[in-house]
């Protein structure tokens, strides 16, 4: 038609497109062969630096280039004045620059910059941290960027409040971004330390002896900031509830103080003449310079842990050379030195005893709730009423009943248990494809509040039946229990960390799914075992039972096991102590 | 090029640089049809016009002076055998411009002026502001302190222009702020710097997925302009400018907002997204009730109804909805708002499309216009038209901005509506911020009933629209009285003019500012007129917010007149065109192509855009612009 412009096929710019491509190709091999050839000779001249800039700035990844590179650039500062190699490394910048222009997401340009401003005779930080700003405007998740931006800043020593300034800007622009949140934590700390005081007594549950609670506070930042950064995230968590780069950070603003490094407890036992001692961590106890004294004596002695799977673990077991404490009459005097970290741990084991423990109780180090002053539990509580206040507009919120059930345990974990309970069935449903992660936690947290209840009631039974148990955890505080009971819940197993119950003479554990026993293990005292309607089907299933001496008592009606042929036979064999056997 | 020269045949003729006419010329001009594009005044863009302060001025005069409607020569010699002859309305703009008044609040000194509201002076003005500057050196001291403040601002305007948007938030750009109290612009330094301003005659937002933006990508033709983000959107609510939260960085950041407010209004605007049920329960039912039902405090109603949805109480809420959908769907494609601004002023888009169309062959001619058609009586179909020199052109097609057309021949189904426009040059902005190159809307609900509620766009100095120093405040509303009597009473709360008594003196200042009224656009239908068939009428400007109406209406009469062509296709990148003696075989090789004529046509095109600045291409007076390009 009269006067259209013609424009070309789409077949015809093809095949200019194919052949220029092809021409580009050539070029390319060309010139990557002349590179490689260069490299083998050694020849670290000019124009190795122009063959490789003219590769990389159409391949800026291309890491074998970048490191010949480096190797003429290395070459060029033992021959030139710094001068000049200030100019070759500014070059150098202006060419990484080009280079991520191509593909911000480079990592041989990223490094290969960061290794240039390193070496560069007078750097210019300000031009850097201008050059992350605007990569990071481009892309705010760019974690090539943040990590060379983090490198500028140690460098150029930018003062923490203009960093924490940069990510109010960035949070500010978008605030589903965790780089910028993750770098807030870091920076806070810094800049807002909080105060070591110690906890006010006045919110601490009654109890009777009130020992000083040694906690550490590093990491932790001032309340007042930290009331700054409750209303931050809050405002980001309520605009967006589901977005979780506020929920993280959150969690890590109610987050607990680190837990002192000590000896939570030592016990002793004249029977079995055997010291167990409980770490606030898994250690290895036979790396960690661990000394044994008693009755002043430095005693040699062999730790273990309580089961040969671990090599770490919180709890470590020694046998005392047999004759030293079994005579009743007698008193000693234990120290455990935990020479590593200058902290040890007394226990006196009286006449007429037959053991004796000193210990902090999880209550004592309060293991299971935050270390609150009176400022920071209002505080909570009012943080508690606003994301309550949110469930109510958002009542499926998987982040926020998750949060809510983490407020409330850090508050009171004992008075808040059943709605926990009724939060954690909601998750479950709104969540259903981490039904299972909330089960366990579920357990968690029942087990803590069964443990503060027991340290309450003082004794040494620990019962915690009919609480849908998917696991189990936080056995290392229940070293002195004698009598435990399970029943009733879903538990699998009974793992490893099991045989931590170092007293423990009855198990309880009747309509379970127990199908493997493998933490009954070298229990010195236990003499009743009750697993009433479980899966134990094989005889290997038991095995680990043999090394209890003191079992008289086993009762497995209703596992599979009890239907096989000569069960009680072979049982009769496997562990000859028990004497009055139920199948 | 002489007048003599113009062809006598074309496909499509088009009367009026408005956009709509301007689409209509790229559309057809585009697919090969050959037009002439004609415009009686003697600038682009009809009253989508963007002048200079000066050129405003001379608007203005133009329209006060009220020139006599010319005599009409007697055409009907050209007839021919089985032809008529329909005379267009020969009256200037007049008819659809009206009721302008012009207010100066600064001082008129500056020495040796005075008196600048008498047009006669202004003209003169616009003399060479280099010759002013000399004349000011030789002025007394305080005249070169001032001299060197400008200065010292046209630095900073310099370096801020530069950036990025997203670089303007930085704190580093506060320096000025801290300032001592800067003294008033006098009208004198309005006038030298007359032509850094670009004023608009319609004050309009692209929606940035609106069928205007969509069209400038489609067709390439985005390529000839540069837009910024309209940066907040503002509300003004118990005599207070507020900024209204509206994308998810804003509620976040946002102070006014409770964190349970901050969740209702994110939630009601998800939902809002997707329709549902609920919400066609309501239709027929003001948008209100709806957004009362919904839980939203008074806060949140107001900044929905009148800030996101821009309607009034009354509207139904199908209308209400729709208007918020497609608010929510331009958020975030460019910006923290759902607006953009063209660099240089709305007038700017016109032009685009019309270069366009001469890119692809299309001729112009501005001081040019038809003043008959010629009907053929049998098939009512327009065969040519006598242009004002009374030359015959045949053409298949004629298009005409609506003015053009005698009120006697216009099928008008109501009284015409008018706009109310003001225009205010201000001493800073309604809102201040960290930032001073803000570019805001300001919903206004009706202050009183009875009034009019207001849409107010305030440019800054880095939209080039108006100087350092300085912000550009439009008003628009549908015309109750006249847009005095309309808008006055609003300018007067909320900005600082000799008629605010009150303390006033946190508000910004208006230096100078118009009022006038202009024909709203939306009542005039394409077809349906007194007219050939042929012949399709484009309306004007119309009172909305967006270009939907415009654009529409673009599209309807491109069909009407090629119905199996495509609207505005992807212009080609220059190097795909095959030029006139290049082998049809793709050899790859490109030389040649430098030397083409078409090419060195589009280069010159846009090296004409570049230089605008310099020179003043919209006031030289040419006696007409041809852009043809080789057959």
């Amino acid at each position: 038609m009269h006067g259209r412009v013609k424009v070309k096929s789409s077949a015809q710019q093809e095949e200019e497109k194919r052949k220029e491509r092809e021409k580009k190709l050539k070029i390319y091999v060309a010139a990557r062969d002349a590179c490689f050839s260069k490299r083998k000779e050694g020849v670290w001249d000019d124009e190795a630096l122009q063959l490789t800039q003219q590769l990389l700035s159409s391949n800026p990844d291309f890491a074998t280039l970048w490191n010949y590179r480096r190797e003429i650039l290395m070459h060029l500062e033992t021959v030139k004045d710094e001068d000049e190699v200030q100019k070759i490394y500014e070059t150098e910048l202006s060419f990484t620059e080009s280079c991520l222009k191509m593909n911000p997401k480079s990592y041989g340009s990223w490094h290969h910059r960061g290794w240039v401003s390193a070496r560069l005779p007078r750097p210019d930080w300000a031009r850097e941290l201008s050059l992350c700003d605007r990569c990071l405007s481009l892309d705010d998740r760019n974690f090539h960027c943040w990590d060379y931006r983090r490198m500028v800043v140690k460098m150029s020593g930018v003062p923490v409040d203009q960093e924490l300034a940069f990510t109010d800007r960035l949070i500010g622009s978008n605030f589903s971004n965790y780089s910028s949140w993750h770098y807030r934590s870091t920076l806070l700390p810094l800049l807002h330390p909080g105060s070591p005081e110690p906890p006010s007594p006045c919110c601490e549950p009654p109890q009777s002896s009130p020992p000083p609670s040694p906690q550490t506070h590093s990491h932790r930042v001032c309340e007042e900031q930290l009331l700054k950064e409750y209303e931050l995230v809050q405002n980001a968590f309520f605009t967006d509830p589901n977005d979780q780069s506020a929920w993280f950070y959150y969690r890590w603003l109610l987050g607990r103080a680190e837990r002192e490094e000590m000896i939570s407890c030592v016990y002793v036992s004249r029977d079995e003449e055997r010291v167990a001692v409980v770490f606030s961590r898994p250690v290895n106890a036979q790396s960690v310079g661990l000394l044994l004294v008693l009755d002043g004596q430095p005693q040699r002695v062999e730790w273990r842990s309580v089961h040969p799977r671990f090599k770490h673990s919180p709890v470590w077991i020694c046998d005392l050379p047999p004759g030293t404490i079994n005579d009743i009459s007698n008193e000693h005097n234990l120290t455990v030195h935990w020479t590593e970290k200058h902290t040890h741990r007394d226990c006196a084991l009286y006449t007429g005893r037959n053991e004796s423990w000193c210990r902090d109780t999880a209550t004592d180090q309060e293991l299971f709730r935050s270390e609150l002053s009176v400022e920071k539990t209002s505080v909570l509580q009012s943080e508690l009423q606003s994301v309550k206040q949110l469930q109510e507009l958002e009542p499926l919120n998987k982040w926020c009943l998750l949060t809510i059930i983490l407020l409330m345990r850090a508050l009171d974990p004992l008075g808040y248990e059943k709605e926990t309970l009724a939060h954690f069935q909601t998750l479950k449903e709104v969540d259903s494809v981490r039904a299972a992660y909330y089960s366990d936690l579920c357990s968690k947290f029942m087990i803590e509040n069964t443990i503060l209840k027991m340290e309450y009631a003082e004794v040494r039974v620990f019962s915690i039946s009919d609480k849908n148990l998917t696991t189990l955890c936080h056995l290392d505080q229940l070293l002195l229990v004698t009598h435990i009971n399970l029943s009733s819940n879903q538990l699998q197993r009974l793992p490893p960390q099991f045989a931590m119950l170092q007293c423990l003479e009855v198990l309880e554990a009747d309509n379970n799914s127990i199908e493997n026993l493998e933490g009954v293990y070298h229990l010195p005292r236990l003499e009743e075992v009750l697993l009433k309607n479980n899966k134990i089907s094989t005889l290997a299933d038991l095995q680990p039972l043999a090394s209890c001496p003191k079992l008289k008592r086993l009762d497995l009606r209703g596992n599979p096991i009890t239907q096989t042929t000569n069960v009680e036979s072979e049982l009769a064999e496997l562990l000859p102590s028990v004497t009055d056997l139920l199948l | 090029m002489a007048a003599e020269d113009l062809p006598s045949e074309f496909d499509v003729v088009i009367l009026g640089t408005g956009l709509a006419e301007s689409v209509v010329a790229a559309a057809c001009s585009r697919v090969g049809q050959r037009v002439l594009h004609l415009d009686r005044r003697s600038y682009y863009a009809s009253n989508w016009a963007s002048f200079t302060f000066n050129g405003l001025l001379t608007w203005i005069q133009q329209l006060q002076e009220e020139s006599q409607p010319k005599e009409v020569p007697d055409w009907s010699s050209q007839l021919e055998e089985g032809e008529e002859l329909i005379y267009l309305s020969s009256s200037d703009s007049s008819a659809s411009i009206c009721n302008l008044q012009v207010f100066c609040y600064t001082s008129e000194e500056d020495e040796e002026e005075q008196a600048p509201d008498t047009t006669e002076e202004e003209t003169v003005r616009a003399a060479d502001e280099d010759a002013v500057q000399e004349v000011s050196e030789a002025e007394s001291a305080e005249t070169r302190e001032e001299e060197e403040r400008r200065g010292a601002d046209k630095g900073q305007a310099a370096q801020t222009a530069g950036e990025e948007p997203e670089a303007e938030s930085h704190p580093h750009a506060a320096p000025s702020q801290s300032e001592p109290a800067k003294k008033k612009l006098s009208y004198a330094q309005l006038v030298k710097e007359g032509r850094r301003f670009n004023i608009d005659l319609v004050s309009k937002l692209m929606y940035s997925r609106g069928s205007l933006v969509d069209l400038l990508i489609k067709s390439n033709v985005s390529r000839y302009a540069e837009f910024k983000n309209v940066t907040r959107i503002l509300t003004y609510r118990h005599g207070n400018v507020e900024q209204v939260p509206c994308s998810r960085a804003d509620v976040f950041a946002s102070r006014q907002l409770s964190v349970v407010e901050k969740r209702k209004l994110m939630r009601f605007l998800t939902s809002c997204v997707e329709e549902t049920e609920e919400q066609t329960a309501y239709n027929g039912r003001p948008y209100l009730d709806f957004l009362c039902d919904q839980q939203l405090g008074e806060n949140l109603q107001h900044f929905v109804l009148h800030s996101i949805a821009m309607v009034t109480a009354d509207t139904p809420t199908e209308e209400g909805l729709a208007s918020t959908r497609q608010f929510l769907r331009c958020l975030g494609r460019y910006g923290n708002t759902p607006f953009l601004f063209p660099v240089y002023g709305l007038g700017e888009i016109p032009q685009c499309f019309c270069r366009m169309c001469a890119v692809f062959g299309g001729i112009y001619c501005l001081r040019h216009s038809v003043h008959c058609l010629l009907v053929d009586k049998h098939t009512n179909r327009c065969k040519a038209v006598i242009d004002s020199r009374g030359q015959r052109i045949s053409c298949s097609h004629f298009v005409a901005e609506a003015s053009y057309v005698g009120a006697e021949r216009k099928k008008v189904a109501t009284p015409t509506r008018f706009l109310s426009r003001a225009v205010l040059i201000t001493d800073s902005s309604v809102l201040a911020s960290d930032s001073e190159q803000q570019v805001s809307v300001v919903t206004v609900p009706p202050i009183a009933a009875g009034c009019p509620a207001v849409k107010m766009v305030e440019l800054c100095p880095s939209t080039m629209t108006c100087i350092p120093g300085t912000y550009l405040v439009h008003l628009t509303c549908q015309s109750i009285g006249s847009a005095y009597q309309d808008l006055s009473p609003l300018v007067t709360r909320m900005f600082r003019t000799v008629e605010s008594h009150d303390k006033a003196e946190t508000r910004p200042a208006v230096l100078w500012c118009l009022y006038f009224n202009m024909a709203d656009g939306s009542g005039t239908e394409v077809e349906g007129h007194d007219l050939p068939s042929n012949v399709y009428v484009c309306s004007g400007p119309d009172g909305s917010l967006g270009h939907e109406h415009t654009i529409k209406q673009a599209e309807f009469i491109f069909h009407k007149i090629l119905p199996d062509e495509e609207f505005c296709p992807p212009a080609p990148n220059p190097e795909d065109i095959i030029y006139d003696g290049e082998t049809t075989a793709a050899t790859g090789d490109t030389q040649e192509e430098e030397q083409s004529p078409q090419k060195q046509e589009e280069e010159e095109t846009k090296e004409e855009e570049e230089t605008k600045e310099e020179e003043e291409t919209k006031e030289e007076t040419k006696e007409e612009e041809h852009l043809q390009t080789e057959e």
